[in-house]
């Protein structure tokens, strides 16, 4: 007798459970945006700020403005824990709703999807992640990683460097130190880095950090206080940050000689270690604090009627406007999509038509509500998928991230032959991949 | 009563050792496969079978693999991840080299190249036992995991330190690459699967099965029935790398389409151990068991929580799905060590004499 509830409760249980499975196609007149975030795991940290950030934006445009062009938006969160399989999941599961973009947020994720992109016909936005070869269009119709790349990055910290310390040919003889981590992220930089390095003659030292290692880092760091680098370089995520904060400040590295790029410029990653921590500089694209009106519309309409996962106090933390940033892009991408085609409810092509002719000037800046927030998108384009745009300098005062550099721009003459050739490398590797057939809106 | 072996009587020793001496058994497995073949590649979304299906069987035959290791030969090992890394990345090279030869041929042959890195890292079980051999395969896990970082050879010198999958095709049709359709790469899956299983099933009832097990339950007694030890265990090693090899190299030819170093990562050495401990220790079956439940259920849980009405952030699907399966390793490690395929088991021995208890 048990035996027969059992089966009869599982039979209920699988019936109940066949509506998630159908209900996909329903709701024409919306347009579905995936998020893919992870809010568990050992990227948490990084990751649940950036969710906040992206889903809070969105659903502020639906709160205040009925969604984008009069249609409603309906945001969807996949957990991804920052793992390649559960990724792929959730772009399957995704993938039959019709998303107008993909926003896989993990450069191992973004690496799976790229092949699919263009047979699946649904545009990628991996926003100054994944891979930096897929900002030459001819080759990747359907990437875009706006605003710069990881070698524009990497320029422009070496740029930075080179004024603090008096000029580029000022750089020979010094010792430059480059913490990374040791996957497909952390390595990209290193082929400029060695470029960079044998140009103005300044020795490089390399402190890899395993992923698997990512809070154990005394020995990379023991190897700094031997090696006495001028500066340390870091191209971390998740919890390898606040681990090597830490670190730098128990070795007494000066803080105001550590850079990272923008990816390691969490608020929690600096915080932990305290005062100690003073100083330490990272790249930033996007605008901190709650001063903007789009940032107080936010706060308005999602945070204080409690629509959120946002504790209110995380609000306008670097990584929480770095996550405004990307919903913003594709907010902008699909009203530019909108205008382009006469639509409302846009598709995947017409979105990827509306990213590859994205303009975001300093007027249309102050008309979102974020005067001053980002360097104005002005060089996206069919050949040119990234645009190159600048980034500034911040610094940690112990409390807050500091603006301290004007917009620095990136040497893009040195990084776009490095693209053209990773791109081509690309193409060559993966034999049969389709030549570009997508017309283009806006000749470069 | 539905599940009786009365009037089925054996009359050559042959039929008294077949996989499935039971009529009804013999039925269910045809049945079985006329799903898996038919029906539901014809019937199932590609939702379903791109995201469930596919890895579902891929991780039941890495599970098999480390059952043959762990179940049945009894050595623990934690380097399953890099042993089907080693798959990968052997597929990779091969097809980058030879690009003639067909895919398929070099899926499988990536097995042996695994199977030889298993051998070399199953040196040391001769001597070291339990703890101290998984200790020995965990070097084996960060070792390779470490070549596959560091060697750039191994990803024809890729910048971005990924193995990417060239686009290839079987009787003109794709079944790799962006432009191969789940049901391609169902089929091309499951038939793998289904002969491995079935190679698996008959290695493991025969002599070489018989050796590997009376190593398990006590290899000096073993010793003295004139098994060599040297040779079994090294011939489990290199029998379940070879599983894990080809499982690894379809889980990125045939599933990912490109993949990076931590695909492989210690993460997955234990997400395939509690498949083999929820599963089964020692249990063909087990293992697809218990490759079901644990991949599946937090692919399907956040889905049939929606549809029962109770719809959950997925963040909080992750940290419940976490707490099921620690429970559930606890719960079988304690209750039922030979967890699910002993359940199965005990219900069919039930099934065989219902309604009497006895």
């Amino acid at each position: 007798m048990r035996m027969k509830g059992l089966l009869v409760g599982a039979v209920l249980a699988s019936t109940a459970a066949m509506p998630a499975f159908v209900s996909n196609a329903a709701a024409q007149d919306s347009i579905y945006v995936p998020l893919f975030s992870y809010r568990t795991g050992p990227f948490a940290n990084s990751g649940i700020p950036i969710a906040n950030g992206m889903s809070d934006y969105l659903n502020m445009l639906n709160e205040r403005d009925g969604g984008i062009g009069g249609v409603k938006l309906n945001v969807e969160e996949c957990e991804t824990g920052y793992n390649t399989e559960k990724g792929v999941a959730c772009y399957e599961s995704t993938k039959s709703k019709n998303p107008v973009v993909t926003n896989p947020y993990s450069t191992g994720i973004t690496l799976q999807l790229i092949p699919r992109a263009s047979v699946d016909k649904i545009p990628m936005l991996s926003m100054a992640y994944g891979l930096s070869a897929s900002a030459v269009g001819e080759s990747f119709p359907w990437i875009f990683n706006p605003p710069a790349t990881y070698w524009d990055g990497l320029s422009m910290i070496i740029k930075h460097i080179a004024g603090k310390e008096g000029g580029f040919e000022k750089l020979k003889g010094k010792t430059i130190g480059y913490i990374f981590f040791d996957g497909g992220y952390g390595r990209e930089p290193l082929p400029l880095l060695d470029i960079f390095s044998k140009k103005y003659g300044f020795e490089t030292k390399l402190y890899p950090v395993p992923p698997a290692e990512m809070q154990n880092q005394s020995g990379q760091w023991l190897n700094v206080r031997k090696d006495k680098p001028d500066w340390m370089i870091m191209w971390g995520w998740g919890a390898m940050n606040p681990t090597a904060v830490k670190e730098a400040a128990r070795i007494k590295f000066p803080m105001d000689k550590f850079v990272g790029v923008w990816w390691s410029g969490g608020d929690d990653d600096a915080r932990p270690a305290g005062d100690d921590a003073k100083g330490y500089l990272t790249l930033n694209f996007n605008g901190v604090g709650t001063q903007y009106p789009a940032i107080q519309d936010i706060v308005k309409h999602i945070i204080s009627t409690g629509k959120t996962q946002t504790q209110p106090d995380k609000v306008g933390e670097n990584l929480y406007n770095r996550g405004v940033y990307n919903s913003m892009l594709i907010a902008e991408a699909i009203r530019n999509a909108q205008k382009i085609t006469g639509k409302k409810a846009v598709t995947g092509e017409d979105v990827r038509r509306g990213f590859e002719s994205l303009t975001i000037t300093q007027a249309r800046w102050k008309e979102l509500g974020l005067e001053g927030f980002g360097a104005p998108i002005t060089n996206v384009n069919c050949a040119d998928h990234n645009g190159h745009h600048a980034a500034y300098m911040q610094q940690w005062n112990g409390k807050n991230w500091v603006k301290i550099t004007d917009w620095i721009a990136p040497m893009k003459e040195e990084v776009r032959p490095l693209l053209e050739a990773a791109a081509k490398d690309y193409v060559t590797k993966n034999v049969g991949w389709p030549k570009r057939t997508e017309p283009c809106d806006r000749p470069s | 009563m539905f599940y009786r072996e009365a009037g089925q009587f054996k009359t050559s020793y042959r039929a008294d050792m077949t996989v499935f001496p039971i009529t009804q058994d013999r039925i269910g497995i045809i049945v079985i496969l006329l799903i898996a073949f038919i029906v539901i590649p014809l019937t199932s979304s590609n939702f379903m079978l791109h995201a469930v299906m596919i890895p579902f069987l891929i991780f039941s035959l890495a599970t098999i693999g480390l059952n043959i290791l762990t179940g049945y030969t009894g050595l623990l090992s934690l380097g399953t991840g890099a042993f089907m890394g080693v798959g990968a990345y052997a597929c990779y090279k091969l097809s980058t080299l030879f690009p003639g030869v067909h895919i398929l041929v070099w899926v499988v042959a990536s097995g042996f190249v695994s199977a030889a890195v298993g051998i070399v890292f199953g040196l040391p079980s001769l001597r070291i036992k339990g703890f101290y051999l998984a200790v020995a395969t965990l070097a084996a896990q960060f070792f390779l995991q470490w070549c596959f970082i560091r060697i750039p050879w191994l990803v024809n010198y890729n910048v971005s330190n990924a193995i990417e999958v060239p686009r290839r095709t079987l009787f003109g049709v794709h079944i790799t690459g962006p432009e191969a359709t789940p049901q391609a790469r169902y089929w091309v899956v499951l038939t793998i699967v289904v002969v491995m299983t079935w190679l698996a099933s008959n290695l493991v009832r025969g002599r070489i099965g018989r050796m590997w097990m009376a190593v398990r339950d006590m290899d000096i007694a073993a010793e003295l029935m004139g098994i060599r030890l040297l040779n079994t265990k090294l011939l489990a090693f290199a029998v379940s790398s070879f599983y894990c090899g080809v499982a690894g190299a379809m889980l990125v030819f045939l599933y990912y389409g490109s993949a990076e170093a931590t695909a492989f990562s210690i993460n997955q050495s234990f997400a395939v151990l509690s498949m083999v401990i929820v599963g089964g220790l020692g249990s063909l079956l087990g293992s697809f068991m218990g490759a079901a439940l644990i991949f599946t259920l937090p692919i399907l849980l956040p889905q049939l929580m929606a549809g029962l009405g109770l719809p959950i952030q997925s963040a909080t699907a992750e940290h419940i799905t976490f707490m099921i399966v620690g429970a559930l390793i606890i719960f079988f490690l304690i209750v039922e060590p030979h967890g699910l395929a002993r359940l199965w088991q005990i219900a069919k021995q039930k099934l065989r004499v219902w309604p009497y208890p006895y």
